[in-house]
């Protein structure tokens, strides 16, 4: 029997790139919805009633919510091919611990280093830039946080890769400059079909980053 | 599997954080050495073992650490894997599992500390809808998950018990000093049976907090809140 995979998602969101990455690492086909998220479709009110929010895998009628969630859901549905969690129990754990980090700290530091000015926006990039050199020191020397394998945390973190043209342009900084190991690890993870065909141009972002910036009054 | 491993677990008994670590260990049967930090100072050893976050509980396994209560839930369920899995087993219920505690932990438990911690009035009672509010999505998740039977889990405690059941103490500390009720016989009757039974638990009864001592612990925090800028 065919799996029914659909994926409610909005193509500037990170969060959404997760899951399309990771079904892509799986090889599941899936039909995929846009959402505008100032009209919200009746099938993501009804798919996700507590949260109202993208990412929403619809498996066989069924939804999953959460990208971390949907991602964990993904890797234990399609286990054979890919794993993306190590099968070591301190390793998981790690991987859990850092995926949550992601969540918590990246995508607000990074908010804020696009939509705000003059000295707040000074802190904001020094905020992202000190994130970047935590997630740098858990990398270490290692081709990806999994190790020898892409996996979990570089699924949950790659996607804020294609916001760096945005974030800095907006700060006129680069990110590079301040995290060259970050940056080499993110180009490594970009050769991976997966994940270059789940990432927008990082200058449709710039121009939708600009567009939400009119509309907030911020130039 | 490392089951004569030293397992150490930093945390402090009134914290339902540190509360869900030392359930998970008590139904694995796991045997383990409790540090309690001392309030407002946060020991080397803390320090040394998250220094990412700084925060409790830290398991401490084998000299390797785990930090994150549901993290550590979930590593423990893992490690200890052959009986009284924590976890459910298949991944669709796996999902509703981490979905509801995900829900307790980004908006729920924030609500219900807004009802003490809320700048205004009208704050706090805005923090005390979205708990009630919460409550009855829990009540009907719990109908959902649980199947007929006594816990979110089935038979016996799992994942989403843990995770929302470690906050009974405080649920019960906040309904006596504000006079109210947030568990309800009316509103959320299966809710009200489950923390009876959650409570009751081999591996919570010993952990939970008598709520009469986690009150007079609130009270202190209060004062020391008022009187004291916070650290």
């Amino acid at each position: 029997m065919a799996d029914e995979v659909v994926v409610l998602s909005a193509w500037p969101s990170m969060i959404g790139m997760r899951v399309k990455i990771a079904l892509a690492e799986k090889g599941v086909k899936y039909e995929y919805k846009e959402e505008d998220l100032a009209n919200k479709s009746p099938l993501l009110l009804k798919m996700n009633p507590v949260h109202k929010k993208i990412p929403v895998l619809i498996h066989n009628g069924k939804p999953v919510c959460e990208s971390l969630i949907i991602v964990q859901y993904i890797d234990e549905v399609w286990k054979e091919k890919n794993p993306l969690l190590p099968s070591d129990p301190y390793e998981r754990a790690q991987a859990r611990f850092w995926a949550d980090y992601v969540d918590k700290k990246i995508y607000d530091a990074g908010r804020k280093v696009w939509s705000t000015k003059g000295e707040e926006q000074e802190v904001a990039k020094k905020e992202f830039i000190d994130c970047l050199k935590v997630l740098e020191g858990a990398l270490g020397d290692k081709p990806y946080f999994g190790g020898e394998k892409f996996g979990f945390v570089d699924v949950s973190l790659i996607p804020f890769y294609s916001w760096f043209y945005a974030y800095e342009t907006s700060g006129n900084f680069s990110i590079e400059a301040e995290c060259p190991k970050f940056v080499a690890w993110a180009n490594r993870c970009m050769e991976r079909e997966s994940v270059s065909k789940s990432l927008p141009d990082p200058h449709r972002v710039y121009d939708f980053v600009s567009r939400q910036k009119k509309k907030l009054g911020i130039e | 599997m490392a089951t004569t491993d030293d397992v150490k677990l930093i945390g402090a008994w009134p914290s339902p954080f540190v509360m869900r670590a030392r359930i998970a260990l008590n139904i694995k049967s796991v045997d383990y050495e409790f540090l309690q930090e001392q309030l407002g100072t946060k020991s080397d050893l803390l320090l040394k073992s998250n220094p990412v976050h700084k925060k409790i509980p830290v398991l401490i396994h084998g000299h390797k650490p785990v930090c994150e209560s549901l993290v550590i839930v979930q590593y423990v369920d893992d490690v200890w894997a052959s009986d009284q899995p924590i976890l459910p087993s298949d991944p669709y219920d796996r999902a509703i599992a981490r979905f509801w505690a995900a829900y307790i932990d980004d908006k729920w438990f924030p609500s219900l500390s807004g009802m003490a911690r809320g700048p205004t009035e009208e704050a706090k009672k805005a923090a005390y809808e979205q708990v009630v509010e919460g409550l009855a999505l829990l009540e009907d998740a719990f109908g959902k998950c649980s199947k007929g039977k006594p816990f979110f889990g089935g038979d016996r405690i799992g994942y989403l018990d843990i995770a929302l059941g470690s906050f009974l103490g405080w649920i019960r500390v906040t309904e006596k000093m504000g006079n109210l009720k947030l568990l309800d016989e009316a509103k959320t009757p299966h809710l009200v049976k489950w923390a009876e039974n959650f409570c009751a638990d081999a591996s919570v009864k010993d952990v939970m907090p008598e709520t009469d001592k986690l009150a007079e612990f609130a009270k202190m925090l209060m004062a020391k809140a008022k009187s004291a800028p916070p650290n």
